[in-house]
């Protein structure tokens, strides 16, 4: 060995004057990389931290008006559908997809509660199963396709949507089951509108719900093994696949998981305008991916905690509530979404240079 | 064949894989023994990967026979040869980037906690797993010992690499498939990971490992398995070969040695 050794390694034989390092981690330095790794680890911190100062802000220019526990629960009642359709949507755009069809699985899921119950007088609870099962199957159809056909998330979401939401109009024949007959007949359907009271505040059960779902969800990708597996697939499938995860699996479970939450939303809905109209939630695609994107999760995958997506959520709804509280066009909100949008992209891309 | 008294670890007889017109393996042997590392060589096309992946299940063969330790195997998709112990450390790594060092070593194979946490409510258990990364990275004398949580991709190619070979070598219970672990490395990086090869020989464990660096195979390997035209064409003994004549013999330049003076078999000990 000793021979052809250094027959072949002479080029090699200053290395032994080189330093014998090879792993060594070297502290970053300075105020601005320390941050940026920090955010690396932590990616919900952005979020927070906005979604903090953003009430302080508000709080401050209203004072008692904005800053009451009735006002602060108002903003988590009017987030609660997005927020739910958002944790749908994180989980999907971890895996490096979009899920396009989040808002017409959630409509088409509660047409299928409330027409089960009034159209064919199945028993209330049995319809609800049916419609959070009818979600899961439209989630389970959009991951077969991503996951076994190949095709690109965007397209099979975006085809989906379009079937979904005819699908919506066809069955329901576009026709809205009226508020009080759900009250009088079949309560359970409204059963996320049950409002627990304390003082002034206001809490739903929906408003519960979505921050239980959250807190579940944020267990599961963290301390589980399909979690771990959700971030492997969306950073790198390939090598995700070459490291022994089941791939497919994976992202199939993924849009099953998405499609039954996007149900719950539907059943959230219902408890949320009372009614079961087929024309409702049409802005709850985008509004999801805005809170996603706010949120910090990464629209490439494998980045992000969903924890984040509840914050992004949350930090919309405040931006609503203060600025009509302060009088304010409408537009302005949209506007300063919009900067809110492009920040978040934009420190994305900052924190990932870290990696670098 | 009559001095071979050590059961081979891999034993492939007449493997045969077409695609289409091409004819990827032709007939092709190959056997892999207890403790040793074999360099396998070829031109580009040669099919060299495809013998190989053949082994490790990522190829399903047409013909032929395969033999793990003296029992015929038929894997249909790498995992059943992971599950059988067979290691794979991929040219391209197979490590997820974001995920810290600990993750992407249980990937697919995470430790859970004991009791109800575990299988009820399927929490992992990361002090274990990150105990266990820590003691295989130092074994091979690879990682200062806080970095255990950091993300791969803050980690350079040789690190990467050690991950990678720490992660077969800690799971390996039969062997270990190398591609071209040195391809994308500079100097002293290579060098380490050479290192690391000898190291998980000294663990007893064989190595397959796929190489165009001959400096390289010819430093580490203990036979060298020369694959041309999907075929086996011989297998030489690096120290009674050299580096020109084995390329030679893999170009088709040089005729291979008569097979009374290849080593088709480990030396006796």
């Amino acid at each position: 060995m000793s021979e052809t050794a250094s027959r072949g390694q002479d080029y090699e034989s200053s290395l032994s004057h080189a330093t014998a390092k090879v792993a060594e981690f070297e502290k970053r330095q300075g105020l601005a990389p320390r941050i940026q790794s920090t955010l690396h680890s932590s990616p919900a911190l952005v979020p927070l931290i906005v979604l903090v100062l953003s009430i302080a802000v508000f709080g401050a220019l209203l004072g008692s008006k904005f800053f009451s526990p009735f006002a602060l629960t108002l903003i988590l009642q009017q987030v609660q559908i997005v927020g739910i359709v958002a944790a749908a949507q994180s989980l999907v755009i971890l895996t490096a997809g979009i899920d396009l069809s989040v808002g017409a699985i959630m409509v088409l899921s509660s047409v299928v509660m409330g027409q089960f119950t009034f159209r064919y007088g199945i028993p209330a609870p049995l319809s609800v199963v049916a419609g959070l099962a009818c979600g899961t199957l439209m989630g389970f159809i959009n991951g077969w396709l991503v996951a076994k056909v190949k095709l690109p998330p965007f397209i099979v979401t975006l085809g989906m949507w379009q079937i979904v939401l005819a699908t919506n109009f066809l069955y329901s024949a576009n026709e809205t089951i009226r508020s009080q007959d759900i009250e009088a007949n079949a309560p359970i359907l409204q059963f996320f509108g049950n409002v627990i009271q304390l003082g002034s505040a206001r809490l739903t059960y929906g408003a519960v719900f979505m921050l239980l779902l959250f807190v579940f969800l944020a267990y599961m990708l963290s301390q589980t093994a399909w979690g771990r597996h959700v971030y492997a697939v969306g950073d790198d499938k390939d090598s995700a696949e070459l490291s022994g995860i089941r791939t497919n699996t994976v992202l199939i479970s993924v849009y099953m998981a998405s499609g039954l939450i996007c149900a719950f939303a539907g059943w959230a809905l219902i408890g949320r305008i009372g009614s079961v109209s087929p024309t409702s939630g049409q802005l709850a695609n985008i509004e999801s991916i805005t809170a996603v994107v706010i949120g910090g999760i990464s629209l490439f995958g494998g980045r992000g905690a969903v924890m984040g997506s509840l914050f992004g959520a949350l930090i919309v709804g405040v931006f609503t509530l203060g600025l009509r509280l302060l009088g304010a066009d409408a537009q302005w909100t949209y506007l300063l979404i919009g900067v809110l949008i492009i920040g978040a992209v934009a420190v994305d891309q900052w924190i990932r240079k870290a990696s670098a | 064949m009559t001095r071979q008294t050590v059961q081979p670890v891999v034993e492939g007889r007449n493997i045969v894989k077409r695609y289409g017109h091409v004819t990827a393996i032709d007939h092709a042997d190959f056997d892999l023994f207890p403790g040793e590392v074999l360099a396998v060589i070829g031109d580009n096309g040669a099919g060299k990967s495809s013998i190989v992946k053949a082994i490790c299940g990522a190829v399903i063969p047409e013909g032929g026979t395969i033999k793990i330790e003296g029992k015929p195997v038929h894997f249909t998709s790498p995992l059943d040869a992971r599950e059988m112990g067979i290691e794979i450390v991929y040219q391209q790594l197979a490590l997820s980037p974001a995920l810290s060092i600990a993750d992407n070593m249980f990937a697919g194979r995470e430790l859970r906690k004991p009791g109800i946490r575990g299988s009820l409510l399927r929490q992992l258990d990361k002090k274990r797993m990150e105990e266990f990364a820590r003691e295989k990275l130092t074994e091979l004398g690879l990682m200062t010992v806080q970095s255990i949580n950091q993300a791969v991709e803050t980690l350079s190619g040789g690190q990467r690499q050690g991950v990678a070979v720490a992660r077969a070598a800690a799971f390996a219970r039969k062997f270990i498939i190398m591609d071209e672990p040195t391809a994308a490395l500079g100097v002293k990086e290579s060098r380490r990971v050479l290192e690391l090869i000898q190291d998980v020989r000294a663990k007893g464990i064989p190595i397959i490992l796929i190489s165009h660096n001959m400096p390289h195979v010819f430093e580490v390997a203990d036979r060298v398995h020369i694959h041309r035209l999907g075929k086996r064409h011989a297998v030489v003994d690096p120290a009674k070969i050299s580096m020109s004549d084995a390329v030679a013999i893999m170009t088709g330049a040089l005729e291979p040695p008569p097979v009374a003076e290849q080593q088709l078999a480990p030396k006796a000990a």
